[in-house]
């Protein structure tokens, strides 16, 4: 015997039936079910098996609370595990599978896992399988978690998109429960701006789950017309289906299941939406989860909070089961009793733990066998609840029943309001915890305040709307309060008896398989505070985060050690309040979209040309331009470095950062912000910088040119761009407000392309329009200037070298970019140019020892790079005091130097260990470290830039280079850092 | 959470970094590397304060106006009592 379907009846819409399976079966249900309420209505009792022990289990709730009924929800790559059977709106051709069952869910094996108790109590991973270590990875981990498992992902990609969205308002009303509705019709009709989130997909809440009457209607009417006068209401929106799971500072995340109700979403929708909802004041009106009682073999299937049990029968239109028994600590059994009678079917027991029937029940105390003072011992049943042994004075009796409904009173859901950190407080009167202050203007109302009489919510609830409306400054008119038949009562009471001869059998955490015993165990061993009770026994940690369970624990815990639920503890709630998928948050952050992507004016070109590309930063750089003659990449590179040095290369440069100084005082602001002096560069030249961080160590380095007294370009590198703006921009607002200059970020502006090589003067004449003349004497190294190019092309001109060849780099608006890379190739060919990549211009950089992002790293300063002599010592800059802080100029310390292997084909490797010489490798004979590595076809040797404790007073030494993990173990020797024209003759011919 | 810049009114959090404690800039002495002028950036540099409870900072709105300002914060709750620009308050640290 089971539960099934009265024969009306409910808000199920019973002209719509929808047809679905479970495991397999076909059930036919009614638009308006969950998938619990159908299945129930079908006479099925037995949902899935449990964590551990693999015992039968049912519906315990009708919520997201729901601990036992987790299932396996669709199928193919929109399976989606440890679905609450309860929260899963019924649709046409729903498929689910029950789930931790092998081979069956009748048929359990691993339901001998309940012989195996002992060994699964509580702290069980730390006591059982510590030893031998050799065996937690390959024998006891795959066997846990195979047994262990609940629902299985997909595994394959979620085929669903998500999407983000923000909303505003002045009122946050959370759930449309009466107080919801009540408190969010008072601050609309004051004129506040109101959002309305509802879990569920029609407003009620708890009215549609009782037979109440309010303005002499039902319930529920009295719900939707209160909907339909606020959806008429400009400044109201209502979310159905939207669950806000978070809150966080000053916003709070809401789950909005746009298609979670249908097989698949349709067109263009998104499955779930993930809201960022900014509120100015909050009503906290999410209601309440009833609370089980400890007994023991309280898990069967069958036994159902009191509430639920009264959901099922008012808003699904579902008995239970034909023979029920009530166990209550609260009125609300009494409640449960009296729904039962209505719809004809009578309770064969009510046992109450208190001494006396509450006076307003006479009805039920007259049709129902009440037993007072009472207390269930235990529950019979294979694969469900079939009989119930009760005590009451001190007589024991037995009844046959389906359906046991528990109530052990009310936890005001309170979790939004503890995601500010507000610790909850206890309350005597409801014996339940209360949101402790109201951070960040989050008021809680209803049930979630604590109060549970119908006539009292409304009241509060209008007040408190009333006074987040006031507060952005709408005057609420008196608020007109439904007249209501009242048969809540206010108040719950609680009370426990935990049983310590059966407490192994007294589930407190039925998702988690912990029980009365696990308390007393912890207890025991000394886990006595809340937080170690829960990680001792991993109360509470499961999907519905001990909703259900942790009060029962906590005094349980009170109990044996004497102490008070307050003074044992609350633990906090942690978002998200109900599970929500990671595509949500993601929103349309993926693939492509998770980044955004630079690219620079010759990306297509370069693409053609079969140039791989690869990242800095966000940007797309070109690394290679291959042809056909070349063996490998490193060909490739090898001829590109060749090109340069013996001929003409051009690669982009684009990605350098540019920003624009200009003002009167612009030279000024340089000297500061720079360590060295950059208003010594006379207009019509480049000069070199380095800036620093305050502290003294380096941030970047690069070029400054100057087109005009009041007009520099600061070329800072690609990866450090961003940060080193943001750093002048504060320098000039924040530090020296009075000077005269201004900024401007104009990296994407310009597309700048280097032309290197001996032969790159008579490429950049051929570009430049007449009469200008490109020589050594007219333009030499280091020359800028804005001019134009290609007949009137507005263009700057900067005669700059990073590869140690005379060069120079050559800018035009971004728009003219790909076209001027078509020209330089195409005036070049006659003096055989050929484009190169970032690869090529990292070798030569390499071989001209300029520092770049693996020495610029943030851990050297200007005297490890062996910059000190570039800065100017007799003006305040940013870093200056603390750069000549003497540890930072300490010999010995990690510097910059070359390294050659003694056999050149040894190869380098950037991240290798420098150790000394005929010692054995340790962190005692580590002497620092290689930072960027290449194969230089020019020397025809792998060579390296290293960082070498001491290093530039070692030049000449022999030192061991060790690569333990990549398995190098070279000698090599130290050099200066810079493998190819030291001197630096080569730009100047 | 929004932040209310003083050029763009209230903004979201997302478009704005932050720095840190907001503090001016020691003077350095006329001797650079005296005593007393690198106790004074040691100070700002390495010891700010970490209160708990209200705090100055230093916000860039990064993705609005590209303005610094000065936001005080309470640590503990993430409540904003104001945003200033930074010139602003540069000067009045000043005058």
């Amino acid at each position: 015997m089971s539960g099934f379907r009265l024969a009306d009846g409910g808000l199920i819409d019973r002209s719509r039936p929808l047809k679905f399976t479970f495991d397999g079966k076909a059930y036919t249900g009614y638009a308006g079910d969950t998938l619990a309420s159908a299945l129930l209505a079908n006479g099925v009792r037995l949902f899935g098996r449990s964590f551990k022990y693999h015992r039968p289990r049912g519906v315990l709730s009708a919520g997201h609370e729901e601990p036992n009924a987790l299932v396996e929800l669709r199928e193919g790559a929109r399976r989606e595990p440890n679905v609450k059977a309860t929260a899963v709106e019924l649709y046409d051709g729903l498929v689910a599978r029950s789930q931790n069952r092998w081979p069956s869910l009748a048929f359990d094996a691993m339901a001998v896992n309940g012989l195996l108790k002992p060994i699964f109590s509580a702290g069980f991973y730390y006591k059982t399988f510590m030893w031998p270590a050799s065996f937690w990875e390959k024998l006891y981990e795959p066997v846990i978690r195979r047994a262990a498992g609940l629902g299985r992902a997909s595994g394959v990609e979620d085929p669903d998109t998500y999407e983000r969205s923000n909303a505003f308002c002045d009122v946050l009303v959370v759930g449309a429960g009466p107080a919801g509705l009540m408190a969010a019709l008072t601050a609309a009709r004051a004129g506040a701006d109101v959002i309305l989130c509802e879990d569920q997909p029609r407003v009620g809440g708890q009215l549609l789950s009782d037979r109440e009457f309010i303005d002499g209607r039902p319930a529920p009417e009295w719900a939707v017309s209160a909907a339909a006068e606020l959806a008429a209401l400009p400044n109201v929106r209502i979310m159905l289906r939207t669950t806000v799971t978070a809150a966080f500072d000053g916003c709070f995340a809401a789950l909005e299941r746009v298609s979670d109700h249908y097989p698949e979403p349709s067109a263009f929708q998104p499955r779930q939406r993930f809201w960022r909802i900014v509120a100015k004041r909050t009503i906290l009106a999410a209601g309440s989860t009833e609370r089980p009682l400890a007994f023991p073999d309280n898990d069967r299937p069958g036994i159902m909070l009191s509430s639920a049990v009264r959901t099922y029968l008012n808003r699904f239109g579902v008995a239970a089961g034909r023979v029920a028994a009530i166990y209550t600590s609260t009125d609300d059994g009494w409640l449960t009793a009296r729904d039962f009678l209505r719809a004809g079917l009578t309770p064969v027991v009510l046992v109450d733990t208190r001494a006396s029937a509450p006076a307003a029940f006479a009805d039920v105390a007259k049709a129902v066998p009440i037993m007072l003072e009472g207390a269930v011992l235990g529950t019979e049943g294979a694969k469900g609840l079939s009989a119930i042994i009760v005590a009451a004075g001190g007589a024991q009796k037995r009844f046959e029943v389906d359906a046991l409904a528990v109530s052990g009173g009310f936890n005001p859901a309170i979790q939004l309001a503890s995601h500010f950190g507000g610790k909850p407080s206890w309350s005597e009167n409801i014996s339940a915890f209360l949101a402790g202050g109201t951070a960040q203007g989050v008021e809680p109302a209803g049930a979630a305040a604590g109060v549970f009489g119908l006539a009292e919510i409304f009241a509060e609830a209008a007040a408190a709307g009333a006074a987040c409306a006031a507060a952005q400054g709408f005057a609420a008119p008196a608020p007109k309060l439904p007249t209501v038949a009242q048969t809540s009562t206010a108040g719950s009471l609680a009370a426990w008896r935990p049983n310590p001869a059966k407490d192994g059998k007294i589930f407190v955490d039925f998702q988690h398989d912990v029980t009365a015993s696990d308390v007393v165990l912890a207890h025991r061993e000394g886990y006595r505070s809340v937080e170690h009770l829960k990680r001792y026994t991993t109360l509470g940690m499961a999907t519905e985060q001990g909703r259900t369970a942790n009060i029962s624990a906590l005094a349980m815990m009170a109990q044996l050690t004497g102490r008070t639920i307050p003074e044992t503890g609350v633990t906090l709630a942690r978002p998200p309040v109900v599970p929500l998928a990671l595509g949500a948050v993601a929103g349309d952050h993926r693939r492509g979209a998770f980044r955004p992507v630079r690219e620079t004016a010759i990306h297509a070109l370069s693409s053609e040309a079969g140039a791989p590309f690869v990242d800095v930063g966000q940007w797309k750089r070109p690394q290679y331009f291959p042809i056909p003659e070349d063996a490998d990449l490193a060909a490739t590179a090898a001829r590109e470095v060749e090109t340069v040095r013996t001929r003409v290369g051009v690669t982009d440069v684009s990605t350098l950062g540019k920003i624009e100084v200009l003002g009167a005082d612009a030279g000024v602001f340089l000297d500061r912000v720079c360590a060295t002096r950059a208003s010594a560069i006379r207009p019509g030249r480049c000069g070199y910088f380095v800036m620093l961080r305050e502290d003294g160590f380096m941030m970047d380095d690069g070029m400054i040119a100057r087109f005009a007294p009041d007009h520099f370009l600061v070329y800072a590198s690609t990866a450090h761009a961003a940060s080193v703006y943001r750093h002048m921009l504060f320098c000039r607002q924040a530090l020296w407000p009075e000077l005269d200059v201004n900024l401007a970020a104009v990296t994407d502006g310009w597309a700048q392309f280097a032309i290197a090589g001996p032969r790159s003067p008579a490429v950049v004449q051929a570009l430049v329009d007449a009469p200008r003349a490109i020589t050594r004497t007219v333009f030499p190294p280091m020359s800028a200037a804005e001019l134009t190019i290609c007949d009137g092309v507005p263009a700057r001109l900067c005669a700059l070298s990073f590869s140690g060849e005379r060069a120079f780099e050559v800018a035009v608006p971004a728009g003219y970019g790909a076209a001027l890379f078509r020209r330089i190739l195409d005036v070049g060919a006659a003096y055989g140019i050929a484009p190169y990549g970032s690869e090529a211009m990292g070798v030569m950089r390499i071989e001209k020892g300029h520092p770049a992002g693996s020495e610029i790293n943030g851990q050297t300063t200007a005297y490890d790079l062996g910059l000190a002599r570039a800065l100017s010592k007799d003006k305040d800059h940013i870093g200056r005091v603390l750069s000549a802080r003497p540890a930072l100029n300490d010999r010995k310390r990690a510097r910059l130097v070359g390294l050659t292997p003694l056999d050149p084909n040894d190869r380098l490797r950037a991240g290798a260990h420098v150790v000394e010489t005929g010692v054995a490798p340790s962190a005692a004979s580590d002497l620092g470290w290689l930072s960027s590595a290449a194969w230089s076809p020019t020397l025809r040797s792998f060579i390296a830039l290293g960082f070498v404790s001491g290093g530039p007073d070692r030049l000449g030494d022999e030192v061991r280079i060790f690569d333990p993990v990549r398995g190098g173990d070279c000698a090599a020797r130290i050099v200066a850092p810079c493998f190819y024209d030291p001197n630096g003759e080569r730009p100047r011919v | 959470m929004l932040i209310n810049c003083p050029y763009c009114g209230p903004r979201d959090l997302l478009e704005f970094t932050v720095k840190g404690e907001a503090r001016a800039r020691p003077d350095a002495a006329a001797d650079l590397d005296s005593e007393a002028s690198r106790a004074g950036f040691v100070d700002a540099v390495y010891l700010r304060d970490n209160p708990a409870g209200r705090h100055k900072e230093h916000w860039l709105h990064a993705s609005g106006c590209q303005s610094w300002l000065v936001i005080e914060r309470d640590t503990r709750t993430h409540e904003i009592f104001g945003a200033s620009l930074v010139a602003s308050d540069a000067e009045g640290a000043k005058s």
